[in-house]
């Protein structure tokens, strides 16, 4: 690191200052990962806000039996849109955001690896999800439900322009989480700060690590599987056309391959998130802190073995079925050590219980039901009961509402005043917490009980007299309880610029990481000088041996920064414009978006980036 | 150091590896590969799933003719031949040799497409077509996958020749070589991969 001071301190004035902009340009160009992270934010609360919207129309639909409100395929439209925008557009995301915002701090670095990557990932995802959920606006909206089965999702049985804009979508989008994913690993890899080994790293940057690993190797398995949807639909390709010789079964696997990595690329932040969480306001540290990594290593691992457990129903016979039955069993072990090291966490530990605190605290019995459901499910021959009914429904929000998006709230209520340099509102937030916690439970706690009595899932009505309508109300009336919830956190968000700029460093007072040493927001270059990481929890470490800073390892001297590009926008746009192309069979427009999208590519190698550079002492001067 | 001799001129032993942002590129690209293995291997799987749906199209038996294959085989295995002298020469700082040796990379990467696209357009005139039957489906999609990587690995190993004239050779171009010359040797082990599952096995199946 020294060296690089060195070199830049001898090329300091040697290229041409680079051009920097301001406004709407700057969000536009920018390769810093603290804006991409909040683009990242706002564009996945943007989405979450839709997918949520969906969800509350579905639920009034379902409020009492033989509603009309929404007719038979809007309801399919709105469950498909639902589902898809929540997991791609939404909780992605919302966790690239929080890593972008806090991964670089936690380990020391100025930025991660690929800058100009980490833009393209953005923006790639972002005009992946606008493509998507234009079909609201061209009329024909994707309606074979998020996990798109064949051959209902064929060209036979789907043959408008609707299942495309989910392939192009998801498509598109999938780039820039590839691109994330190896950003982040080798990001961790290679710029951690002196000192940061690999048992030093912070919870939530293993968390980020292990589900970067996830995302290289499960999201190419979807790539393949929507290429050959698309080309069974754009070419008259037979992949799953049975009559000339195809398998629709084909599709289930490749669409789980990737799907089952994929629900623990959600979880896996979220159990970071808690544990850093945890930890903080218990005033302790993280009890069974290796014994959570390796819980964590675990989990990935064993996620990419039980993808056939979404498909006992497929009829793969019994071996493979009690196979995958009981490998989905064993990921209850490394789960339930991790409940119980964030029990031991809390106990005994001076709790301070603020809005971060309580989604962490009420993460916990939420995550733990949702894993018991898991393991009834994981049982095949129970499965066959439960198999398409609300009782799945009820589980899979169970880890992903009450699991993933608890987790996520706790850290924007954790972080965002590191991300912005303003708290959130504490009571606003417990109002957030109470009203989104009892709304989730009203509403999901009793679909459980709707599936066992034999309520199917993806049905837009049902008859009166069978048991199941004053659970609906009651579930209804929860997910207005959870809307109501959501609308008080972006109250929260927003009252929260009217306040001035400036809380301290470490606001919390508690914080056990890097992150809290620097000012809030950091500077555009994190640290002014790298820091020496002398033990885990470095930061509290140093705090308690009386000590105001973390030691410098290197000295002071001028910051090497990547310049600003618009490339990625506009390489993205490319793409978009390409997904039109293919969509609509107009071969010029899909040349022309993917050609620009090479174009950029290849000026990006011609022109090197030099950079600039940043005199952190100058700065302070002037 | 390294960069600060670069400042004055020379190179590193391993100039790719100079740098941290060479060093990120190297890693982030073999990181890439890896992405790159699931998705060929979940080509693969498909294709085995399907190979033997032939339904009313050719008898890949009869279809595929082993000595052309084998020919494009050998021409692509010299091609990551010459990439590895690339390699070899850029090691030793030679950037003339590196550009001499860059030459037959692309020329017989660019030979193996045409041959590649001489061999597709007979198979559709043998009635092989894209929407022939589920192998035939599979086929084009895994042969096809493969070809679209070797057109690029051409596009951008021909764009690095370009910049190492302009440019020569230094920490910001080695890195970009050596990344482009693991890309082509993955692209060469998959096309191994296809020779055998491909070709071999369906000749024997």
């Amino acid at each position: 690191m020294a060296t690089h001071a060195t070199h830049a301190h001898a090329h300091a004035h040697a290229h041409a200052p680079v051009k920097r902009y301001s406004g709407i340009l700057d969000w536009l160009t920018t390769v810093d990962h603290k804006k991409i992270g909040i683009l990242y934010l706002f564009a996945g609360l943007f989405f979450f806000l839709v997918g949520g919207i969906e969800a509350i129309l579905i639920r009034i639909q379902l409020i009492s039996p033989m509603n009309d409100l929404i007719p038979a395929d809007t309801f399919n439209e709105l469950i498909t849109m639902h589902g898809t925008t929540m997991i791609f557009f939404a909780a992605m995301p919302i966790i690239f955001g929080l890593m972008n915002a806090v991964v670089p701090l936690q380990i020391g670095a100025r930025d991660v690896a690929f800058p100009f990557l980490n833009a393209l990932g953005f923006w790639t995802f972002f005009f992946g999800g606008l493509l998507f959920n234009i079909s609201w606006f061209i009329g024909t909206v994707p309606d074979m439900g998020w996990t798109s089965y064949v051959p209902l999702a064929g060209p036979d049985y789907n043959s408008g322009v609707g299942v495309d804009y989910y392939v192009l979508g998801l498509q598109i989008s999938g780039i820039g989480s590839l691109l994330g994913g190896i950003n982040f690993m080798a990001t961790i890899i290679n710029m951690r700060a002196p000192g940061m080994t690999f048992m030093r790293m912070p919870m939530f940057s293993w968390a980020t690590f292990i589900t970067s690993i996830m995302i290289v190797f499960a999201f190419p398995a979807l790539t393949v599987g929507l290429v050959a949807l698309m080309f069974d639909r754009l070419f008259q390709a037979n992949f799953f056309d049975v009559n000339a010789g195809g398998n629709t079964v084909i599709w289930e696997h490749i669409f789980w391959l990737f799907g089952h990595p994929e629900v623990y690329i959600l979880i896996i932040p979220g159990f970071g998130i808690i544990s850093e969480v945890v930890s903080v306001f218990a005033k302790k540290r993280l009890f069974g802190y290796s014994s959570m990594i390796f819980s964590m290593v675990l989990i990935a691992f064993l996620g990419f073995m039980v993808w056939a457990h979404h498909m006992f129903t497929t009829g793969l016979g019994p071996v493979a079925n009690a196979l995958f039955s009981i490998a989905t069993m064993l990921i209850a072990v490394p789960t339930g050590v991790k409940i119980f090291n964030w029990l031991l966490t809390l106990w005994g530990g001076s709790i301070r219980f603020t809005t971060p605190a309580l989604f962490a605290i009420g993460f916990i019995p939420t995550f733990v039901m949702g894993g018991v459901t898991g393991v009834m499910l994981a049982s095949a021959p129970a499965d066959y009961q439960y198999h398409d009914s609300y009782f799945v429904v009820a589980h899979f929000h169970y880890v992903i509402v009450g699991g993933l998006l608890q987790g996520l709230f706790a850290g924007i209520h954790f972080w965002w005043p590191k991300m912005f340099g303003r708290m959130l509102n504490d009571t606003l937030g417990k109002w957030t917490f109470w009203t989104f916690y009892i709304g989730f439970h009203l509403t999901f706690f009793v679909q459980h009980f709707l599936g066992l009595l034999g309520m199917p899932r993806r049905v837009f009505t049902y008859l009166p007299h069978q048991g199941f309508d004053t659970m609906n109300l009651i579930s209804t009336i929860g997910a207005i309880l959870m809307g109501v919830g959501t609308v008080i956190l972006v109250i929260n968000m927003i009252q929260s610029w009217t306040k001035p700029k400036g809380v301290a460093n470490d606001p919390w007072e508690d914080g056990r990481t890097l992150e809290w040493t620097i000012s809030s927001p950091p500077p555009e270059y994190n640290f002014k000088q790298l820091p020496l990481v002398r033990a885990y929890d470095v930061w509290w470490k140093e705090k308690m041996d009386g000590n105001r800073e973390v030691p410098p390892a290197e000295p002071v001297g001028p910051i090497h920064m990547p310049s600003p590009s618009i490339l990625p926008f506009v390489m993205s746009v490319g793409l978009f414009v390409a997904g039109f192309g293919f969509m609509y069979k107009l071969h010029w427009l899909a040349i022309a978006g993917i050609g620009v999208t090479l174009v950029c590519m290849a000026v990006r190698s011609l022109f090197d980036d030099h950079g600039f550079h940043i005199d952190p002492e100058e700065e302070v001067h002037a | 150091m390294s960069a600060h001799q670069h400042a004055e001129g020379h190179l590193p032993h391993e100039p790719e590896k100079a740098t941290l942002e060479g060093r990120n590129k190297v890693l982030g690209f073999w990181i890439f590969l890896g992405a790159e293995v699931v998705l060929f291997g979940t080509l693969f799987a498909t294709f085995i799933a399907l190979r033997h749906r032939v339904e009313d199209g050719p008898d890949p038996a009869h279809l595929f003719e082993l000595p052309m294959i084998f020919a494009a085989t050998m021409i692509l295995l010299t091609s990551s031949l010459m990439s590895v002298f690339a390699v070899q020469a850029m090691h030793r700082h030679n950037v003339k040799a590196l550009i001499a040796w860059l030459y037959p990379t692309v020329l017989l990467g660019l030979s193996f497409l045409v041959l590649e696209i001489y061999e597709f357009t007979h198979y559709v005139h043998e009635g092989h077509r894209m929407n022939t039957s589920a192998f035939s489906s599979a086929f084009y999609t895994l042969v096809g996958f493969h070809g679209a990587h070797v057109a690029f690995g051409i596009l951008w190993i021909s764009l690095l020749i370009g910049q190492l004239y302009k440019k020569g050779l230094t920490v910001v171009t080695a890195p970009k070589v050596y990344v482009s010359m693991i890309y082509w040797h993955f692209i060469d082990v998959v096309w191994v991969f296809i020779f055998s599952v491909v070709y071999l096995m369906q000749k024997v199946g």
